[in-house]
């Protein structure tokens, strides 16, 4: 069994066309749906039955949280989230420039079973070059083939899709300052609730789902119910991305079955670099608490084995750390980002943030003292919780996880003044 | 810098089109692609006197565009040179070696993170974070096109081949 969802395309000649997306069944869901007026509810169930989770980061399920918003309401929105920004994560970047007709499908099937005759795309600044030209391209195609638009094929069924471009955010990729952003203002996450759900662009009720969660739909509506939950082992449903990068032989994107050991990606993707030991990977992009190689070793890649270590399967983002890694470098590194990505709307995170990267560079520069680390603690949790949305958490989490697994490598640092690797 | 900018047709007709994008009583929602598209055709960055005229023409307050062009990191609102090229070090790419990369453009061309050479020819931006090219690490881009995979050659061939 070799499924592939988003990731169908990608080793095609023109992955990107229309002929190459419809010669794979593209746009047959969305036909069957146009043309059967199918009835939003049961497509709704059938997303919620199929097990389908947020691709992002958060894991909620899909289906559940469409089925959030109040039908009745006159205008509602559908927004795609293709502001991918999570360190280690690299995979709606490739849905974007090789398979995007797929999240076109998904993005149409999605704003019909809310009821939304406008959705956007929002991607990322930096994508401006490559994925955004690909993406406008195939919406013209689809355009031009009426799949989107006024009285889709015939029908008197209406839906608008509108590309974004951002400009420079990681905070955006949080679906709340997501919506700031589209409104034209600083990206900072509001306060929940209300949920966009029930308040949210523009203050209409409005469904977030990620890039990769979105061009997931066509093949789950394609098929028939319990095809999509069937493709994961054992007690795991359905199938994700996960990007692999860091000290990797053959670093890519690879989509497999949710609850495949670790082992098994580890080996597809060439093993580690080199030959060389598996000292920490971290699994679900730079957010979640790191884990030692041997304890990873151990899992299967799908929500609960990886809570099970510890950690969190989140984007899918997978950093690979071998031996001759310097955790103290890679936390300082990580502790850089947060800061330098806090909005600065909670002091918490505004000046926890802050604090920890500037703790963490005077270990690195030899001015640490074993009391630092305890402070790394103490800012953490001081942090975590204590904000209106999860970047503090994401900041705190692995700061806490670095400690508890490698202590020893910084309290090194810290006596020695320099890595206990180098 | 202090004559007053005056948004060409070219410009209007493209910032129209972002318009129609959205509902037609959010004037704000257009600022940041709009800044994006005055930027490119000003030489990469925007001015005190853009932001006015900006604001003017989507009927807002200029505080609003301000705001924008100064919490998006690829906004510039400083002169920068032609060429802009972000090195990504987030940890991925660090871990393939970034550091070195960084490093060896600065001392090629002479400039730290966030100078422009002299000659205006570069800019070398700073506040980059991941680039979402984490499997092509290290990577920079350079005017927003990616170069995957860097090795100290291949930085000297992608400098030497921009004008």
């Amino acid at each position: 069994m070799n499924i592939k969802l988003c990731t169908e395309t990608f080793n095609l000649n023109n992955p990107a066309s229309m002929e190459t997306y419809i010669s794979l069944g593209g746009y047959e869901a969305w036909k069957k749906i146009v043309e059967r007026k199918s009835s939003k509810l049961e497509i709704i169930n059938k997303i919620k039955e199929s097990g389908l989770r947020g691709k992002g980061g958060a894991g909620f399920l899909t289906g559940l949280k469409w089925s959030f918003i109040p039908q009745q309401a006159k205008q509602k929105y559908l927004v795609c989230n293709s502001d991918e920004s999570e360190p280690g994560t690299c995979k709606d970047r490739d849905i974007l420039r090789y398979n995007p007709h797929a999240i076109i499908e998904g993005m149409l099937i999605a704003s019909y079973a809310i009821g939304a005759s406008v959705a956007y795309n929002y991607l990322r600044g930096e994508f401006l070059d490559e994925q955004w030209k690909v993406f406008n391209n195939a919406l013209e195609e689809a355009y031009k083939n009426n799949f989107i638009g006024k009285n889709i094929l015939s029908t008197n069924i209406s839906i608008e899709i509108y590309s974004l471009i951002g400009a420079g955010a990681y905070i955006v990729g949080e679906e709340t300052a997501m919506l700031e952003s589209i409104e034209g203002k600083r990206g900072m996450p509001r306060i929940k609730p209300p949920f966009p759900a029930i308040k949210g662009l523009f203050g209409k009720p409005t469904i977030i789902n990620n890039t990769e969660t979105l061009a997931s739909i066509p093949k789950i509506m394609l098929n028939n119910e319990g095809w999509y939950k069937d493709i994961g082992i054992g007690n795991s449903e359905g199938i994700k991305i996960f990007s692999m990068s860091g000290h990797i032989n053959k670093p890519n994107n690879y989509e497999i079955p949710l609850g495949t050991p670790f082992s098994n990606l580890l080996k597809l993707s060439g093993g580690v670099l080199n030959g060389n030991k598996l000292k920490a990977v971290i699994p679900g992009g730079s957010s979640v608490p790191v884990i030692k190689g041997e304890d990873m070793m151990m899992t299967t890649m799908d929500y609960p084995s990886i809570a099970k270590a510890g950690s969190m399967l989140g984007s899918g983002g997978v950093i690979i750390m071998d031996e001759t890694t310097c955790m103290v470098s890679v936390l300082h590194r990580i502790s850089r980002f947060y800061y330098s990505e806090s909005c600065g709307q909670c002091t918490p995170c505004r000046e926890g943030t802050g604090w920890l990267h500037k703790i963490l560079s005077n270990i690195l520069n030899g001015k640490g003292t074993l009391n630092n680390l305890d402070q790394l603690n103490k800012i953490a949790n001081q942090i975590e919780g204590h904000c209106i949305c999860a970047l503090g958490d994401a900041a705190a989490m692995p700061v806490r996880s670095f400690l508890k697994h490698f202590w020893h490598e910084f309290e090194y640092y810290v006596e020695k003044k320099e890595s206990m690797v180098s | 810098m202090n004559q007053k900018y005056v948004i060409n047709d070219e410009i209007i007709n493209q910032i129209d089109r972002v318009k129609r994008k959205f509902p037609e009583m959010e004037s704000k929602s257009s600022i940041i692609e709009s800044l994006l598209i005055i930027q490119h055709h000003n030489q990469g960055f925007v001015t005190k006197e853009i932001i006015q005229a900006l604001a003017k023409y989507l009927g807002i307050k200029e505080i609003d565009v301000f705001e924008v062009a100064t919490f998006y990191t690829m906004i510039n609102i400083k002169p920068v040179g032609r060429n802009v090229i972000a090195v990504c070090n987030n940890i991925s790419c660090m871990l393939r070696g970034s550091d070195n990369i960084l490093n060896y453009i600065e001392k090629k061309l002479n400039i730290k993170v966030g100078e422009s050479t002299p000659d205006k020819k570069f800019y070398l931006k700073d506040e980059i974070e991941c680039l979402a090219a984490c499997n092509g690490g290290p990577m920079m881009q350079v005017n927003h096109k990616n170069y995957e995979n860097l090795t100290l050659n291949k930085v000297d061939k992608i400098l030497e081949g921009i004008k």
